[in-house]
């Protein structure tokens, strides 16, 4: 199926996404990886608040190349996802709605998303330039000498990702696999 | 001898720079383009053309392919009749890193240690690769790596008895784990024999082969073709999301090596294998 929805997601949008669903998402989303996140984690242990409103907030694990003049960014594709896993279930238990990645999640992870009912959706790995036309602004709002790595709030619209992993826990890698393999591995 | 000014290493390494995160080789367009046609799974289909896409919006407004504009890598093949002029070598090739990637707007991706992980803000340093050949004349290699990929290649210590179906098990054991996580479909780059050093250098060296140009070494050959078809069978597919390109060549290169040993590299790349040459 193919959806276009606005940010936040409601509880009725995750409820219809299923893995392997095309969607097109519109409103604000926010990036953040390694460092960023583990700044987050190292702010949370001191009892310090985040510095962005976590609940219902999609999280893009992206690190842009630097804008040209007259343009809100540069390249800005997704990174590999499972650096964050260390750190997404402590944000999906305070209220993070979905994350946009590339790769597999731990079971850790999908354990969460179900906990929490939330939706873990892939961007095309490797499509920086492509995914950076939906991206309409960037603002850097939080650690900013951290440079690519800094948390961003980005204003996207029709940015295309495919959901992964479900609020049933279903993931799209390994349904793929089952469908597309044609022989056993060795 | 022939003296070549350092200056000019330094602008062609910035210009290659530049180069190689824009534009593909033909090569590696052609293959992509080819995949796109034959695939047949819809979310693995609609991901090539994204691909597809994507090579155009970059070329045409000079956006980075990719993001991950990598840690660069050279390749510098040294004639022994060269001499150098006007300054140091190694600093006139860091110093075209640190131009192209500034006045290039690619991603500034290197941290100066390991473990304190303070970003250097200029992707230097680069990693560099020297060889010492024979002529007057100096070729230098720009292979910028991303990590995506980088971090699901592997060194495998096999035994001489493993033999080749050992290497056949090393390769699928790499690929089969780095599935979506490397950004498929994959080129792979192989070196069996050397040394633990030597096997690893030579599967990144692989990667800058053209991909229509097979191992002239015939059990290679037939191991790299082998070798394509069973990861394409492995239905891991466009972005993970399944199909029949998991990956558009296998590339392997071989060296003598002792007779204890049969060391196996696998260096993954995802589908932006980006590499620009330069002879002076």
């Amino acid at each position: 199926m193919e959806y276009h929805f606005t940010l936040p997601l409601r509880e009725e949008d995750i409820a219809v996404l299923r893995a392997g669903d095309v969607v097109y998402l519109s409103g604000i989303i926010y990036t953040a990886r390694d460092a960023a996140h583990k700044r987050m984690y190292d702010a949370l242990r001191a009892g310090q608040p985040l510095p962005l409103d976590i609940r219902d907030a999609v999280i893009y694990y992206m690190g842009p190349s630097p804008a040209r003049e007259g343009r809100p960014i540069g390249s800005a594709g997704p990174t590999t996802a499972s650096r964050m896993d260390k750190y997404a279930p402590e944000l999906l238990d305070l209220g993070l709605k979905a994350m946009i990645g590339k790769g597999r999640r731990s079971e850790q992870v999908r354990e969460a998303i179900i906990r929490n009912r939330c939706i873990y959706f892939a961007a095309v790995g490797g499509a920086g330039a492509l995914l950076s036309k939906a991206i309409k602004a960037s603002e850097v709002i939080a650690y900013e000498d951290l440079g690519t790595e800094a948390i961003r709030k980005l204003t996207v619209e029709n940015f295309p990702v495919i959901v992964v992993i479900d609020a049933e826990g279903n993931n799209l890698y390994d349904i793929a696999l089952e469908q597309y393999r044609e022989e056993a591995r060795d | 001898m022939r003296e070549i000014d350092v200056k000019k290493v330094t602008e062609t390494v910035a210009e290659m720079c530049i180069e190689a995160n824009h534009f593909l080789t033909p090569d590696m367009k052609e293959a992509l383009n080819r995949a796109a046609d034959r695939e047949k799974a819809p979310l693995g289909k609609k991901v090539l053309e994204q691909l597809q896409d994507n090579l155009k919006i970059a070329g045409e407004d000079m956006i980075p392919i990719c993001q991950d504009t990598g840690m660069a890598v050279l390749f510098v093949e040294v004639g022994q009749e060269v001499h150098f002029v006007g300054g140091d070598l190694e600093e006139a090739l860091q110093e075209g890193v640190r131009r192209g990637y500034t006045d290039g707007f690619l991603r500034k991706s290197v941290v100066r240690d390991p473990l304190d992980r303070v970003n250097t803000g200029d992707n230097t340093p680069a990693v560099i690769h020297y060889s010492i050949v024979s002529g007057d004349k100096v070729k230098i290699t720009f292979a910028p790596k991303g990590f995506g990929s980088e971090n699901m290649s592997r060194i495998f210590m096999l035994k001489p008895a493993d033999g080749i179906e050992g290497v056949k098990k090393a390769i699928l054991t790499a690929v089969h784990d780095a599935g979506p996580n490397a950004c498929p479909p994959m080129v792979i780059g192989v070196g069996i024999g050397g040394t633990f050093e030597k096997c690893a250098i030579l599967s990144k060296k692989a990667l800058t082969r053209p991909l229509d140009h097979p191992s002239e070494i015939p059990y290679v050959r037939e191991l790299e073709q082998e070798m394509l078809e069973k990861i394409n069978r492995s239905g891991i597919g466009p972005g993970g999301l399944g199909g029949s390109t998991t990956a558009l060549a296998v590339n392997i290169e071989t060296y003598p090596t002792h007779i204890a040993g049969l060391p196996v590299a696998v260096n993954i790349c995802c589908h932006v294998n980006r590499h620009a040459v330069r002879e002076l």
